[in-house]
């Protein structure tokens, strides 16, 4: 088991390979569908308005040698103060058209999630020293457990609780590498054994 | 609602169990997919996380999972009360079991991606009345994921791809070529759903009711309860494993049936179901509420 602090360096996400368990602390932000849409059409693809200046300053001091999580949270309101009732993974893949492009622009290390994601994603993580983490999806209450602090949120009126950046602090989120920076995917290699014993499969039923 | 003055509250109590506690039969296969793991795996790893999420949940009376799924009911209920006031029962629960934290505010209007933040909108939840011939009311209810439902799909045989035909053999090819290309995104290991016939809608919407149906509960169409077995077995060969991080358990069960259909139409429907398949039923009888 390995423990990772965040921020993290890029040496440090270089030495984890596929199968790694890690435990996680530190401050990360979590962004699915709306918040990588987001990112990409306000910060990427151009440069941030006046008024934006300030979350985009925020948000890349925490992006910065970082973690983003894929989670939409639920999320508890007592005395004005927020908390992580349930927080396990979402599904990955869909982010795959973005992923590349934050990891580039802010120097993301690692990316927590679950399903894993494809090839662009796999090819950003060598390129910029990054990793896919993977989470136990639907361990949710677990998870959220993990979650000692919920330190801001942005965009939340905008894109509601479940997709909102919410940056949290954890303390020994558990997770395995499942993408590492050296151009291993465990999910293309479980894929293709799959799709081989799924082939003999079907020739097996068709000759009845 | 006039005829249950506590109707409200006692679903708000039904989605409560719903969300934090799952069905005995479906821990009990979750536990037995667990004992065919070699102890330190991956596959065996993942499956301890679930375990222990599925304890800590119970005891902290917190979502197993964060995404609470569509809220889907079907309710059984004797002629008599009335099913517009008993939907509005529901749609409040289900706003009072958000505030509660029981449910994820899961509604986002499609146009303006705007969500409505009290956790209902246009078909959340989704509410299917029927009258039978009895006093007393049946609920059903199944929370089901996002994860899980995008990898839900449908195909029209014959599949030239797949070399699928309009036969038992051709179903059981797509229905595994689904669970194949599922792979971890579902949240395996998952429960199959499949429906053979009907026509694109009343197909897939009886492939997802399928997960209602207990683990035990034998199907009574021989071909299906025979086809069934198969596909159990086979989906179990493919070592996706539990969270795709291969392992001998990909599938928990599988559960089929089938709808007439036009003879045009050869629709096979499949739905996945994440390990975390919440349903439960609720009953009422002599103005008493039992949830199983």
């Amino acid at each position: 088991m390995t423990r990772l602090e965040l921020p993290v360096s890029a040496e440090k996400i270089s030495e984890l390979k596929t199968g790694d368990v890690v435990k996680i602390s530190g401050v990360m932000v979590t962004a699915r569908d709306a918040a990588h849409k987001f990112l990409i059409e306000h910060f990427i693809e151009r440069s941030p308005a006046p008024e934006e200046k300030d979350l985009y300053d925020k948000l890349s001091s925490v992006l910065k040698d970082g973690m983003i999580y894929h989670c939409g949270p639920v999320v508890a309101e007592e005395n004005g103060k927020y908390r992580f009732v349930a927080a396990g993974p979402t599904t990955s893949s869909r982010e795959e058209p973005y992923e590349s492009h934050v990891i580039e622009k802010f120097g993301v290390r690692g990316i927590i999630g679950k399903g894993g994601m494809g090839d662009q994603t796999l090819e950003a993580c060598k390129k910029f020293k990054s990793v896919y983490l993977h989470a136990v999806g639907g361990a949710a209450s677990l998870l959220a457990n993990s979650v000692v602090d919920v330190i801001d949120v942005y965009m939340k009126e905008e894109f509601g609780v479940p997709e909102a950046f919410w940056v949290i602090r954890v303390k020994d989120f558990d997770a395995v590498v499942t993408m590492d920076s050296h151009g291993n995917s465990l999910h293309k290699t479980i894929a293709k054994a799959s799709s081989e014993i799924f082939n003999d499969l079907i020739r097996k039923i068709s000759k009845g | 609602m006039k005829t249950y003055p506590e109707f409200c509250e006692w679903v708000v109590e039904f989605i409560r169990r719903t969300s934090v506690d799952l069905p005995v039969d479906v821990e009990n296969a979750i536990d037995v997919a667990k004992g065919a793991e070699d102890p330190g795996s991956p596959a065996d790893n993942v499956l301890n996380v679930i375990k222990e999420n599925i304890r800590i949940s119970r005891e902290q009376s917190t979502p197993l999972c964060q995404d609470t799924g569509t809220n889907v009911f079907y309710v059984y209920h004797p002629a008599g009360p009335s099913t517009r006031e008993m939907s509005e029962d529901i749609v409040e629960a289900c706003k009072e079991a958000t505030k509660r934290s029981y449910l994820r505010p899961n509604a986002v209007d499609s146009l303006t991606n705007k969500n409505s933040g009290n956790g209902v909108g246009r078909a959340q939840p989704w509410i299917h009345f029927e009258e039978w011939n009895r006093d007393d009311v049946w609920i059903r209810l199944m929370l089901k994921g996002g994860g899980c439902e995008n990898c839900g799909t449908q195909y029209a045989l014959p599949d030239r791809r797949l070399k699928a035909g309009r036969d038992l053999r051709g179903i059981e090819i797509v229905v595994l070529d689904a669970i194949n290309n599922a792979q971890g995104l579902g949240c395996g290991p998952g429960f199959i759903g499949f429906c053979v016939g009907g026509d694109r809608a009343s197909s897939l919407s009886e492939a997802k009711k399928q997960h209602f149906k207990k683990l035990d509960e034998a199907n009574e169409v021989p071909e299906l309860r025979a086809l069934e077995e198969r596909l159990y077995e086979k989906a179990n060969t493919l070592s996706i494993g539990p969270m795709g991080f291969g392992g001998k358990t990909t599938v928990l069960g599988v559960k089929g049936s089938y709808l007439h259909r036009l003879p045009a139409c050869f629709f096979v429907s499949v739905s996945y179901m994440c390990w975390a398949c919440r349903r439960r039923d609720m009953w009422i009888k002599n103005g008493e509420m039992r949830i199983d």
